[in-house]
């Protein structure tokens, strides 16, 4: 019957009552509050310990695992895994696991790093752009929409073949690569970060706190920052994991098609790119960066999951 | 028209329990409540957010959304026949056709892609079984009868394009299309102007006197109950307190609370002339989560007793039609 | 309840034709742009420690009136003098300072304090912005002092405004306006969110914060009743202008404006035998956006006289000591 039953009847009732209780003996900030709404999302725990494994393992293994990455041994040619090489050996004999762990720093580095080139710079261009009134705003947004429309593997490509060889011969090769890497993938996400960032400005400069700071006297700059920022980070974080996720098989695909890191490099993507001839005599060699590539972007998707809704606007406020 | 007398109550509800689960326990946001409404009569429940009117009317209708929440103990009897075990669809004949509701957001209770003539159409259609066009008649006719001007036109038009006052008209036209013999209006005036307000409260009045309705009448403004209701209910904390024939219970509030209640509010003919301060109820609502042993009100009263912290105080009639839960 | 004002004073605050215009729509392909005149040509004035009332229904540009005073909306036009000093001119410099002497209270206790912040940071954050505690003790120490004036408790600086109820959430956003020690609050409908007891609880705080630091309030309600109890004067809107002014004695006693007339019969009054005959006006607010011409109140006025009421624009004339009307039939 159109018209009798209203949204949520009892969300109505409960509201005013709990929250009219002496308020409780350790602060109940609204970080806590969200780590309590994460930990009831079962795939998201588990995925953060597995996560932290992974990267506990990796940057921490090393020091117990000291076979070399580079160790070529052709005796050891393509062997099943052993006691002596837990993953197996490649075609020169070098462990897969020493790689693997060598590896996986990088395009762990790679992921984070994107993430946060695509993060901050998609903050400030939506900050920017929610906060103006004038062109401004409707100029970036032209912008942002003129990146999204530019199509990203070729483009990659194209920047990557034009400056690889400056940058080697600026930061030295793996140094160059990586800064390359990280500008194209993060320079390529921001854009989705802008959108957001400015949907969120655009409603929170108009709510009631950041008018009652503009009262108070406060610049511009300390009503972004103290007051509209925390506030509208929420739904950024959660698109950053997924980012992360993004940067990581950007960087597996580049590799894989010979276009990231040197070929010495054991990224994980560089390790598919390598064992993919062997698919059929040695298929462990390629099977374990893959799972290993797959199980950490299904973690950080997870985690992303459970971050969004621990951070869901509308229970914090 | 009187209360009931003789008369079986047309509503009455008896040891009613709504309870919520939520995250920090369980609400219990009614406990323990019993009310009854007769024939064509007005009662005004009043109390302040959390005492569990909404709550309260919103168990009535079964409109609780049932995880969280729960009836866990009570019988509303309605007619005689008790409405808590009672199953979906039987339960929807019973909406609007004997009993209807009006909400206090005109704005969120209609449909914002559908016509208002349409929306209505659709209750008497589900109800009556009347054709399309016939329906449509009806929402035209009801709307005259609400004082829309333009019925014929306005019927046609979409929510966002009436304003408030207008939009709750259409609500309780909408409410009386199928001639229900209970019409529950939660806070009906509560988001709208004073001046606005007094239009629908007559209206509200000159409606009851055309189709003999009994109006449940819930609201927090004393002065809204005072000019309305023929008997008023006052809740605190998911129970009653007080009970009385509204000039009674003015003129000589017995429960601490209700007293406190009358002599907070600002009286505008004394405001203006000799100022004095408001007596404030010192202290906030008791969380329903855990409620203290004993009288809910005991903390905030200034009467208190060791006997008063307890054991809840059962309601009892001091006067004829005159009941108080408390131990003065 | 306000405390001696100086005999003699110039009014703390005057106001005078104060306009404000929101262009809606418009741009480079649309029709011609509508103007909603929020605020037309509103004049008044506040004495030092007085509480002036502001009353209206919605759409009255009480709201907009109130946040103009405080530049928090800039004005399209008028003058508006504090301590006869025009605001409107002032540059944003000047205008941080004068943060210091007029500040707001917020309707919406929930939304008007930022959730991911501490309540001791809130009430802080204007100390913070003026240079006003020079080490992180004074801070403490100055914080904890307001939150004891407002009747809360010190150990609440650490906790977030979610775990508070309404009542308790408008305390913070009073203490905060107390932080800079002002002279004049712009109180927007302060306790219209509350519960009836709370509301009685947070009147008499104002009250009696009103006594203790001289404090004046431009007091913005629709609760024509609240208003009366708390005001020395009151003024009506209605649709963007002021209809009348006067002490709140006079205006409830003999109001002349047949608006406020209806406003103050639609009050609901707690006493049932006083169900007495009350003027119900017909008809709904016309839009801000579409104001009848002449007089705003002609459409629905019970005495209206056209076409005078229709074509000319009434003014506040003065009738007796301190009551304005803007009425052609009753001044």
């Amino acid at each position: 019957m159109a018209g009798s039953i209203p949204a949520s009847a009892s969300a109505e009732a409960p509201a005013p009552v709990a929250t009219a209780a002496r308020a409780p003996a350790r602060p109940f900030s609204p970080w806590r509050d969200a780590w309590r709404r994460f930990r009831r999302h079962r795939a998201a725990v588990v995925s953060l310990f597995i996560l932290a494994a992974m990267i506990g393992a990796i940057l921490l293994a090393p020091l117990i695992w000291r076979v070399a990455i580079n160790d070529i041994d052709f005796s050891a040619h393509l062997e099943g895994p052993s006691w002596a090489h837990p993953l197996g050996t490649d075609d020169l004999g070098q462990d897969v696991l020493a790689r693997m762990l060598y590896g996986g720093r990088i395009s762990l580095a790679v992921g984070l790093a994107a993430m946060m080139v695509a993060m901050v710079v998609g903050t400030i261009v939506g900050a920017v752009a929610g906060m103006s009134r004038g062109w401004v705003g409707p100029a970036l947004m032209w912008l942002t929409d003129l990146f999204l429309s530019l199509p990203q593997l070729p483009l990659l490509l194209l920047v990557i073949y034009l400056f690889r060889d400056t940058l080697k011969a600026m930061f030295g090769v793996e140094g160059g690569v990586f800064i390359l890497v990280v500008v194209v993938i993060g320079g390529l996400r921001w854009m989705p970060v802008a959108r957001l960032v400015r949907a969120q400005f655009l409603s929170l400069r108009e709510r009631e706190f950041v008018e009652a700071a503009r009262a108070l006297g406060a610049s511009k700059l300390r009503q972004v920052v103290r007051h509209i920022l925390p506030n509208a980070l929420g739904p950024v974080i959660v698109a950053g994991t997924i980012d992360v996720a993004a940067a990581i098989i950007a960087e597996s695909t580049l590799s894989f098609l010979g276009l990231g890191f040197p070929p010495d490099v054991p990224t994980w993507g560089r390790i598919l790119y390598d064992a993919k001839d062997y698919l059929d005599i040695a298929p462990h060699w390629a099977l374990f960066p893959g799972a290993a590539i797959f199980l950490t972007v299904l973690s950080i998707n997870f985690i992303g999951d459970g971050l969004r809704d621990a951070l869901d606007p509308r229970k914090v406020m | 028209m009187q209360g009931n007398g003789n008369a079986a109550p047309l509503l009455e509800i008896r040891g009613l329990k709504t309870q919520f689960a939520t995250d920090d326990g369980m609400v219990r946001a009614v406990d323990g409540v019993d009310l009854a409404i007769g024939r064509g009569e007005t009662v005004g429940v009043v109390g302040e957010s959390g005492c569990g009117k909404t709550v309260t009317a919103m168990s009535v209708l079964k409109l609780i959304a049932m995880p969280p929440g729960r009836i866990v103990e009570g019988r509303i009897l309605w007619r005689g026949r008790d409405l808590v075990p009672l199953p979906a669809d039987a339960m929807d004949e019973v909406r609007a056709k004997e009993i209807a509701m009006v909400f206090q957001e005109p704005m969120t209770s209609l449909n914002p892609v559908y016509t208002v003539g349409e929306q209505i159409a659709e209750v008497v259609r589900r109800h009556e079984g009347l054709s399309r066009q016939a329906a449509l008649e009806k929402a035209v006719h009801m709307l005259r009868l609400v004082q829309v001007s333009n019925p014929e036109r306005r019927a046609h038009d979409y929510p966002h394009q009436f304003s408030g006052g207008m939009r709750q008209r259409v609500m309780i036209a909408m409410a009386l299309s199928c001639d229900p013999k209970l019409l529950i209006a939660d806070e009906p005036t509560t988001a709208l102007d004073v001046t606005i307000q007094a239009q629908i409260l007559e209206l509200l009045t000159e409606m009851k006197s055309r189709f003999g309705m009994a109006i449940m009448l819930i609201t927090h403004a004393m002065g809204v109950v005072a000019e309305t209701a023929q008997r008023v209910v006052v809740m605190y904390a998911g129970k009653v307190i007080e009970e009385a024939p509204v000039e009674r219970l003015f003129a000589n509030p017995r429960h601490p609370y209700t007293q406190g209640l009358i002599r907070s509010i600002p009286q505008i003919d004394k405001a203006a002339i000799a100022k004095t301060r408001l007596e404030a109820i010192p202290g906030v609502v008791p969380s329903l989560i855990n409620p203290p042993p004993g009288c809910r009100f005991a903390p905030r009263c200034r009467y208190a007793m060791a006997i008063c912290r307890e054991a809840v105080p059962p309601l009892r009639e001091v006067e004829p039609g005159h009941k108080v839960a408390c131990v003065l | 309840m306000d405390a001696k004002a100086p005999a003699t004073a110039e009014p703390l605050l005057r106001v005078e034709g104060l306009t404000k215009n929101f262009v809606i729509g418009g741009g480079l392909f649309s029709r011609a742009p509508d103007v909603v005149h929020a605020v037309d040509n509103v004049s008044f004035t506040i004495g030092h420690a007085e509480t002036l009332g502001l009353v209206g229904e919605s759409g009255s540009g009480k709201s907009t009136t109130g946040r103009c005073v405080l530049r928090l909306i800039e004005p399209t036009s008028g003058k508006i003098l504090f301590q006869n000093i025009d605001v409107v001119r002032l540059n944003s410099g000047a205008l941080r300072s004068l943060r210091r002497d007029i500040q707001i209270i917020f309707q919406d206790p929930f939304a008007s304090l930022n959730p991911r912040m501490t309540v001791g940071s809130i009430i802080g954050e204007a100390l913070t912005i003026h240079d006003l505690a020079r080490t992180r003790r004074e801070f403490s120490e100055r914080v904890v002092e307001l939150l004891e004036t407002v009747g809360l408790q010190a150990d609440h600086m650490r906790r977030y405004p979610h775990e508070f109820s309404g009542g308790q959430r408008q305390r913070i956003g009073i203490a905060r306006a107390l932080a800079v020690e002002p002279k004049l609050i712009i109180c927007d409908e302060p306790v219209s969110a509350l519960d009836v007891s709370i509301q009685a609880q947070v009147i008499n705080l104002l009250e009696d914060l009103q006594q203790k630091f001289g404090l004046a309030y431009l007091f913005i309600a629709h609760d024509l009743s609240v208003v009366e109890h708390i005001s020395r004067r009151v003024a009506v809107m209605y649709l963007g202008r002021i209809v009348e002014i006067a002490s709140a004695r006079d205006l409830y006693a003999s109001p002349r404006h047949p608006y406020t007339e209806a406003l103050l019969s639609a009050v609901p009054v707690t006493d049932p035998g006083k169900r007495r005959q009350r003027i119900v006006l017909q008809g709904e607010v016309p839009s801000p956006m579409n104001p009848p011409t002449g007089c705003h109140f002609h459409t629905r006025c019970p005495i209206r006289k056209l076409p005078l009421c229709s074509e000319v624009v009434p003014e506040l004339k003065q009738t007796s000591s301190g009551h304005m009307v803007a009425c052609h039939l009753r001044s």
